[in-house]
């Protein structure tokens, strides 16, 4: 077999059958699976609905959050002085009520979340390297635990007469 | 520019483009805000020094520009849930757009009073 022989038609070695290429009935080259095609090794689902499921949750937190959001920026930013205001005086009067202990409560799980499962697809995007991608999302999920827990303990621990 | 750079350019893509870099910087900041919030435990006094820094000119602008990241963020999010669950959405994409930017502009220029205001008041007096 060598590959410098060229035949009279043009087709090299390679692409050329018959004796020349070494496949030959009693010697037959092995078959190769047509790419994603279903074999018995593969699992009945491949994926569950968590794709799915992040994209309704996207849609679905987003809407809340534009009410939410938006609320607290005219609170903290435009009505009252705007950023003129805060003041730890200005949060223990505000958290001395459960409806905006709620309301902060909900926003800080909806907003890390949402944003949690868009830094999530943007590594899956860009992130080309399997190990990239891996220690990408677990320095992500570690912050966003973290982040979640830490706020949610303030908010429920505050103590407006901690001085 | 790299070939699979550009999609399709237009508004299509670049809307995309945008909604994906406030997306992100949405969230950096909203780490930050968590830990700011935090020093509530700490003691009033090492909260009010750090919501300090939110009031000063430079700061503002930067606020100024996180309202106008969250905005964009928002309407556009509601134009995407347009575009997927309602059925002449995708039609209509490119109308819904111009809407989300034509409101976009009133609310900044409504937010600018608010959220510069004291800003220009420090820096030029009265």
């Amino acid at each position: 077999m060598s590959t410098t022989e060229t035949t009279a038609s043009g087709i090299g070695p390679v692409e050329g059958s018959g004796t020349l290429s070494g496949y030959s009935p009693e010697n037959p080259a092995p078959l190769i699976e047509p790419p994603r095609k279903r074999t018995k090794k593969t699992p009945k689902s491949t994926r569950g609905n968590f794709e799915m499921a992040a994209w309704l949750f996207m849609r679905l937190s987003g809407i809340v959050l534009v009410v939410l959001v938006i609320g607290h920026l005219l609170i903290q930013l435009v009505l009252d002085g705007g950023v003129s205001k805060i003041g730890f005086a200005f949060v223990a009067g505000r958290w001395a009520s459960p409806f905006w202990q709620v309301w902060d409560l909900l926003m800080l799980w909806l907003a890390m979340l949402h944003g949690a499962n868009g830094l999530r697809t943007v590594i899956n995007d860009y992130a080309e390297r399997a190990n990239t991608r891996l220690w990408l999302k677990g320095l992500l999920y570690t912050a966003t635990v973290f982040t979640i827990l830490l706020g949610t303990l303030v908010i429920f621990t505050f103590d407006p007469n901690i001085r | 520019m790299p070939a699979g750079t550009l999609y399709r350019g237009r508004e299509g893509m670049w809307s995309w483009v945008a909604h994906r870099v406030t997306g992100v910087l949405i969230f950096f900041f909203l780490f930050v805000h968590v830990l700011d919030t935090a020093l509530v435990r700490v003691s009033p006094e090492a909260y009010d020094k750090v919501v300090a820094t939110y009031k000063t000119p430079i700061v503002a602008l930067l606020e100024y520009g996180l309202v106008a990241a969250i905005l964009f963020h928002a309407l556009n999010g509601l134009r995407v849930i347009a575009v997927d669950f309602w059925s002449n959405g995708p039609r209509h994409q490119k109308k819904m757009l111009w809407i989300v930017l034509g409101v976009w502009v009133v609310l900044m220029i409504g937010a600018l009073y608010p959220v510069l205001g004291h800003a220009v008041r420090e820096l030029w007096g009265s």
